[in-house]
């Protein structure tokens, strides 16, 4: 039996992202993984020395450009909780239907790229169909597509008038038909399920051990979402994780295709329930302490640790994303799978390799 | 912080976290600072169901410290890390990329650590002259 | 094996979903962010918007009455807009159309207008902290 080195490069067209993987294979079986990072390492945490807090929003909000609302959200968050700042209600529940919206936008982004992994580029083109009109209302509602920029220390810088809340819900309204149109196609199919059913599987005990978060852990059994911490507005709305027991591609694809219909339903909740009131309140002072903040990103469970010594310019920004945490539960899921299954089971963590090195 | 932050020494550590791990823990992550010249504070965070623990190693940045990778081995990556950017070795990681995980070879200063000189874009732009403003 | 059938179908019986760009342009969205401009004519140099701004691409000189934007280090994230306090900043909702040479919009403390272009490369710009 010889053993192979295959570089799973950097360029590769199912990847979002550069990421590169050593591959030792032994006749078509993968035996080990060695993953290497730094394509995109920007120093982004760096940045604190030049920038004042309030600036280091727009650059944080740059960490990611699919999940770019949450990086701002979690840490506004963390600098309200060091200058014991509490924003309006109001703001709060603006914040939880702008990432919700963003939530929405991610997996149907994954769903897209996940669909062409194995070939099925028209579901692909459906899928993005369907997140075009997300997009748009992003655009409508805060002033651009994919980095809204709406979150300041204190609040939101928008708001939203009661006929863009109805637009919006109708337009939601057919984006849910479209979906769940497509739920058929996706889940059903039986090329799609003999690519995904049984393949990189993750058993429970080992995607604690090996630290996974996000969909990555629920599709195999832990119960675990940091929505269920309750910040911001999401405590007055009614929530349960989205949880499947298989721990295989097809069980990771199912949670987050079930998520978008959840989170399609989290906004109507939050709409119904939004009372008027101001969106934004005046910050004096500067921040002081050290502080963690934790919310859940579409990928998982992102960490902003942020100590503060009273300058205008923060001390330590420590961002820990989840695709940094689920690249070990990856080099467990590889081993055992054939070489053409490699793709898909790397795009089913929904790798952002740009959140993982800012 | 609203959760627990105990103190632990380098000799201590493993032991502690492997304690930890018995009682049923997820690893989260590291997070590291610089404290003064020559030390950094490295602060571990666990979490069950929801709730975190902390625990802080004050350490100096020439002495290697031990590495909890053979305990939970999901920390390799971000120990990696520390030592490219804050240019401080962990000794017993399960893979060491000595230094080459976000950094090329030919970089001698570690990024982050503000008294080996670091080059801000301030000091650089003096080297170059400004530009002409008409 | 035919799951997608009736979704080919829907599709055919249905109006396209693409827009014929550029012979039909969708409208744009009010309040978007797009491209900035200054009426200088109500600008009092003040500077307010060149230390708040966190890409560093405002140059502001008081004294010499100028006013300097680099239209490529513009992230458009509206910070200026909202921190004027003479209100003479504003963002147009539509972008920026292609242009062919990097270029850097200079205003002047005139009753009239003078906008100069000037092509800069991009190591002599002085912005300290930009990275």
């Amino acid at each position: 039996m010889l053993k192979t080195v295959i570089p799973f490069g950097p360029q590769h067209p199912v990847f979002p992202e550069p990421l590169h993987l050593k591959l030792v294979v032994e006749d078509e079986v993968i035996t080990e993984v060695v993953p290497a990072l730094g394509f995109v390492h920007r120093g982004l945490e760096n940045l604190v020395h030049l920038r004042d807090f309030q600036q280091m929003i727009q650059v944080v909000e740059r960490v990611c450009g699919i999940c770019s609302m949450m990086h701002a959200m979690c840490f506004c968050q963390g600098i309200e909780d060091l200058m014991r700042i509490e924003v309006p209600p109001r703001s709060k529940l603006l914040r939880v239907i702008w990432s919700e919206l963003h939530r929405i936008h991610s997996h149907l982004l994954w769903l897209g790229l996940f669909a062409d992994s194995f070939g099925f580029e028209s579901l692909f083109m459906q899928f993005w169909k369907i997140r075009e009109k997300v997009l748009d209302i992003n655009e409508a509602t805060t002033g651009n597509r994919v980095i809204v920029s709406v979150n300041v220390v204190g609040g939101v810088r928008r708001d939203l008038s009661a006929e863009q809340m109805k637009w919006m819900l109708s337009n939601l309204a057919w984006a849910e038909d479209e979906i769940l149109r497509l739920e058929t196609t996706l889940l059903s199919d039986y090329t799609v399920q003999k690519r995904t059913i049984g393949k990189g599987v993750l058993p429970r005990e080992k995607a604690f051990e090996l630290g996974a978060v996000g969909p990555t852990a629920r599709a195999s059994g832990i119960a675990q979402d940091m929505r269920m911490l309750g910040y911001s507005a999401l405590d007055q709305l009614d929530f349960e994780p989205v949880v499947e027991t298989d721990g295989d591609c097809y069980a990771r694809s199912r949670v987050r295709f079930h998520e978008v219909i959840q989170s399609i339903r989290l906004i109507r909740q939050a709409i119904s329930k939004i009372t008027e009131g101001e969106i934004r309140i005046k910050v004096k002072g500067r921040p002081e302490g050290e502080t963690f903040s934790r919310i859940e990103q579409p990928r998982g469970e992102l960490i902003y640790y942020i100590k503060a010594n009273g300058t205008k310019n923060l001390d330590r920004l420590r961002i820990r994303t989840p695709t940094f945490a689920n690249i070990p539960a990856l080099l467990g899921m590889l081993p055992g799978m054939w070489l053409s299954d490699v793709p898909v089971v790397v795009l089913s963590i929904d790798p952002c390799i740009s959140c993982t090195e800012r | 912080m609203k959760a627990e932050v105990s103190s632990v020494s380098c000799d201590a550590l493993v032991g502690e976290v492997a304690r930890i791990k018995v009682e049923g823990y997820r690893f989260v992550t590291l997070s590291c600072a610089e404290t003064d010249g020559n030390s950094v504070s490295i602060l571990y965070h666990f979490d069950r169901d929801l709730a975190l623990k902390h625990l802080r190693l004050s350490a100096l940045k020439d002495k290697p410290i031990p590495s909890i990778s053979p305990v939970y081995f999901a920390a390799f990556l971000v120990e990696n890390e520390i030592q490219d950017l804050f240019g401080i070795t962990f000794k017993g990681l399960v893979v060491d990329y000595k230094r080459t995980l976000y950094l090329e070879e030919e970089v001698k200063r570690t990024p982050f650590c503000t008294d080996t000189a670091v080059q801000t874009p301030a000091a650089e732009k003096t080297a170059n002259p400004g530009p002409v403003e008409t | 094996m035919f799951k997608m059938t009736p979704n080919i179908i829907h599709n055919l019986l249905h109006k396209k979903a693409t827009r014929r760009y550029p012979k039909v342009i969708r409208p744009a969205f009010e309040n978007v962010r797009g491209a900035l401009f200054n009426e200088v004519a109500k600008c009092t140099f003040c500077g307010i918007c060149a230390i708040k701004c966190p890409s560093q691409c405002i140059l502001v000189d008081k004294k010499a009455g100028r006013w300097t934007y680099d239209l490529f280090a513009c992230v458009f994230c509206g910070i200026c807009v909202e921190a004027c306090p003479a209100e003479s900043l504003h963002q147009k909702s539509a972008y920026h159309l292609p242009l062919a040479g990097r270029e850097t919009i200079t205003l002047n403390r005139e009753p009239k207008l003078k906008i100069e272009k000037t092509t800069k490369i991009p190591e002599e710009r002085s912005n300290d902290a930009k990275d």
